[in-house]
């Protein structure tokens, strides 16, 4: 056993480092040192920046524009982005519909989706949630009527995250309402945004922003060739890529940055005529969750050395989720309580609270929806105790 | 022993009950959220009229001198629909100014406020001070005819509204120091005095104050000069006595409407609330409220003890165990709602943000835990 990145590994790193460094626009390196939000456009021109370099989907195969790069590479350089404060690339195109494409999708829909993906050019959203299919996703009822040479769609997805600015939605819609079992009757179809009959309402969140949509179908067409896969053949696409990039879910730079700020915030903070991070109970707080996250690191380091060997991430992978999400949550209300009354502000003008201090609020509201989204923390679990440990069901 | 409320102690509860229902349910708090102020001069007025506000003060000012039980039952209720009107405020302004202030003090500043026809405010945090009364900076230089403010505070609860504050400012000593601090009544118009009004997450309001040498005679000093620091930190128990109340009906109002939830919403074909694993949370989330409920009723009894210690010891039980249990209660009565606990359209939400500004008003839990083992009641018994 050993628990180093090689040198190799280290040199990439640094590599890493020092390529973010240089390529971070003035403006938004002044945000990711403030840990400022970005603006959509913010992010998307980032991931321009990125996609030159060739870097914007760590986890494609080179053949697709991918760097090739090893399970440990592909974690070096998302916790070194997460680290640094800079965007984080939405995830729907380059994560999610993306390699989706490359394993199931027709040639045709390679060549027409996959570069545009991988520039930036156009933007993807996830249409999976319905009102009344959240957990129990394979309940969904967006149906999808076969009309010759196009879909009818017809039906309600919601939280759809940033609808508003996507170009396309890939959709898990039923095509056949008869299937013995409901998981059976499910395709996955992309669909243009722009469709007619196709709305958008953003909702605002708790967090004081608007991250998520309701997106409604009325007869809308849909070209046949939009169809990944086979018919009816939905469910089993999307569970095959649910295990995709598992052994990046535990956001364990996410949680580094934010302990990071908390940190600093502890630092320029006085309480009885000393810092708070002098503080020794302050001092040991902030140290217990650190550890927490060591250790949580030490279990992601396993599954990236299992996904070195080319073993597929296991429902193992829900450890990470379970416990990534709890670590990212405990360090908002970390930076929270640090920021004693300052934790009370909410958009205020510039110069109320430090810049540091002045988005946390909302990310703190925010952060609540990590053990909710990608399948609950509930949910993780029941995946645990069934497939891990066994237990039988009720 | 007797947790049983007193037949006019029920009455109050079923009349603020009503209120809430018909005059301030929750959408009237959403609305409020966007208005400059955040609250409503005739709620204020209406409140006067039904004998909520001078509850806990003599009658010599216009109260009916009750007790801190009733002040905490109508903020318990209150909390249900989070109702903005500044009634904590009214407290922690009002005790000091009653306690250390003259009769002409009482008629010119309180007696109004508890009319309805004023509110008032108390200005104590600054930067460096975090939620310690001594940590003050601000100061009130001797002049001629009074004292001569400077200094700034932060977070002053209704500050941006109230017709009047009660100011803490050195007149000798520095940061830290128990002795020299004293308190001055302001207007709100005082020349010299710059109030802006900040945002908070639970969508009322607060201020932040310049004092640019706001010069003021001496009828604006309360009690003698240096030695406001016990009717302060009273006050501000008053205060944190307050939140423990409004955090319970908080807590009780997120409990009810997460049981519902886990009753009305089916996954799977079932109602989630017959997921064992969600059951046990709610359960969780009871037994936090219960436990809340307790210390409250022990931070309104124990807030009018004789003995500064064995109310602050109290007060701190009270104050943390609001923050942890109120802290888990608001957590997972969002996380048990999934998607639609964290948009802004769901109740949830707004319950889960004045939770927090409960727990960290008058001393986080951080504070109150220090404050409790620094008395001498934790270390009695051991040699
Ligand atoms: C910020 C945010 C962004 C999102 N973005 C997208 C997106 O882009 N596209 C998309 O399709 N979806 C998105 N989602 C939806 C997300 O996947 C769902 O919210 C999630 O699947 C939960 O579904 P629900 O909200 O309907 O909650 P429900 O399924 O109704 O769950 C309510 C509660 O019950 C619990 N629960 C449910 N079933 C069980 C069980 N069997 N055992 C124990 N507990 C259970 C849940 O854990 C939760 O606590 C997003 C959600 C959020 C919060």
């Amino acid at each position: 056993m050993d628990i180093s990145f090689s040198a190799e590994h280290e040199a990439f790193r640094q590599e890493v480092r020092d390529y973010i460094t240089g390529a971070l626009p003035p403006e938004l390196a002044r945000k990711a040192e403030a840990d400022a939000e970005f603006e959509h456009a913010e992010v998307m021109s980032w991931h321009r920046i990125l996609a030159q370099k060739g870097w914007a989907a760590p986890h494609w195969p080179k053949q697709h524009g991918g760097p090739g790069w090893d399970a440990a590479r592909r974690f070096i350089f998302s916790e070194e982005i997460e680290l640094s404060g800079a965007p984080r690339l939405s995830p729907f195109g380059l994560a999610m519909v993306g390699p989706l494409i490359i394993q199931f999708g027709s040639d045709y829909q390679k060549q027409r989706f996959l570069p545009k993906i991988l520039a930036g050019e156009e933007v993807w959203c996830q249409g999976y949630s319905e009102p009344n299919a959240g957990s129990d996703l394979a309940s969904l009822q967006l149906r999808a009527e076969d009309r010759g040479d196009h879909f009818l769609l017809n039906g309600q997805k919601t939280w759809t995250t940033y609808a508003q600015y996507a170009d396309f939605i890939f959709v898990l819609a039923r095509t056949n309402g008869e299937a013995k079992k409901k998981q059976e009757g499910i395709s996955f179809i992309l669909c243009d945004m722009s469709s007619e009959g196709l709305t958008v309402k953003p909702f605002l969140t708790t967090g004081g922003t608007h991250a998520f949509c309701e997106t409604w179908f009325e007869n809308v067409k849909v070209p046949k060739e939009h169809l990944v896969g086979e018919l009816n053949q939905g469910w089993t696409m999307a569970k095959a890529l649910l295990g995709h990039e598992r052994t990046l879910v535990a956001g364990i730079g996410i949680s580094s940055r934010a302990l990071l700020r908390a940190k600093r915030i502890a630092r320029d903070t006085m309480s009885d005529g000393r810092r708070l991070l002098d503080d020794p109970v302050i001092r040991q707080e902030i140290a217990a969750l650190e550890l927490r996250l060591e250790s949580l690191k030490m279990a992601n380091f396993r599954a990236i050395a299992g996904a070195q060997l080319g073993h597929a991430p296991g429902p193992e992978s829900s450890i990470l989720k379970l416990r990534g999400t709890e670590i990212q949550q405990a360090c908002f209300d970390l930076c929270m309580k640090l920021m004693g009354m300052n934790s009370l502000t909410w958009f205020n003008e510039p110069g109320t609270v430090p810049d540091r201090e002045h988005w946390v609020p909302s990310a703190f509201n925010y952060m609540r929806a990590a053990t909710i989204y990608a399948g609950s923390n509930e949910i993780q679990k029941n995946i645990i105790a069934k497939l891990i440990l066994g237990l039988p069901s009720a | 022993m007797d947790f049983e409320l007193s037949e006019d102690q029920r009455l109050l509860v079923d009349s603020v009950q009503s209120f809430v229902k018909k005059d301030s349910p929750i959408e009237r708090m959403r609305r409020l959220r966007d208005h400059e102020v955040g609250w409503e001069k005739s709620t204020w007025k209406q409140m006067a009229e039904l004998g909520w506000l001078g509850v806990l003060f003599p009658e010599s000012v216009g109260g009916s001198q009750l007790s801190f039980v009733e002040v905490g039952l109508i903020i318990e209720q209150l909390g249900t629909t989070l109702v903005p009107e500044p009634i904590t405020a009214l407290v922690t302004a009002g005790v000091p100014l009653w306690k250390l202030g003259n009769a002409e003090q009482h008629e010119r500043y309180l007696s109004p406020a508890l009319g309805g026809d004023t509110s008032l405010a108390l200005a104590y945090l600054e930067r460096d001070g975090r939620f310690d009364a001594r940590q003050i900076a601000t100061r009130a230089e001797k002049t001629a005819s009074g004292y001569r403010l400077s200094g700034s505070k932060r977070w002053v609860q209704n500050g941006h509204a109230a017709d009047h504050l009660v100011v803490s400012a050195r007149t000798s000593g520095g940061p830290g120091d128990s002795d020299g601090v004293s308190l001055f009544l302001l207007d709100a118009g005082q020349p010299g005095l710059r109030r802006t009004t900040v945002k908070q997450m639970d969508g009322k309001k607060s201020a932040m104050l310049e004092l640019e040498g706001v010069e003021v005679g001496a009828e604006r000093l309360l009690g003698e000069p240096g030695a406001a620091l016990p009717a302060l930190e009273l006050a501000l128990d008053y205060g944190a006595a307050a939140t423990c109340t409004e955090g319970a009906g908080v807590m009780q109002t997120v409990l009810m409407m997460t049981r519902n939830y886990l009753t009305e919403r089916r996954q799977f074909g079932v109602p989630i609330g017959s997921f064992q694993a969600l059951q046990h949370r709610a359960v969780d989330m009871f037994v936090e409220t219960e436990l809340a409920k307790s210390t409250a009723i022990l931070a309104m009894l124990d807030v009018e003890a004789e003995d500064a210690a064995v109310r602050q010891r109290s007060i701190s039980i009270a104050k943390a165990q609001l923050a942890e249990s109120g802290g888990f209660v608001v957590r997972q009565g969002t996380q048990l709602h999934g998607g639609i606990g964290v948009t802004d359209e769901h109740d949830v939400g707004l319950y889960f943000k004045r939770m927090h500004v409960l727990s960290t008003l008058f001393g986080d839990a951080h504070f109150h835990t220090r404050r409790f083992a620094s008395l001498p009641s934790f270390t009695r018994n051991v040699a």
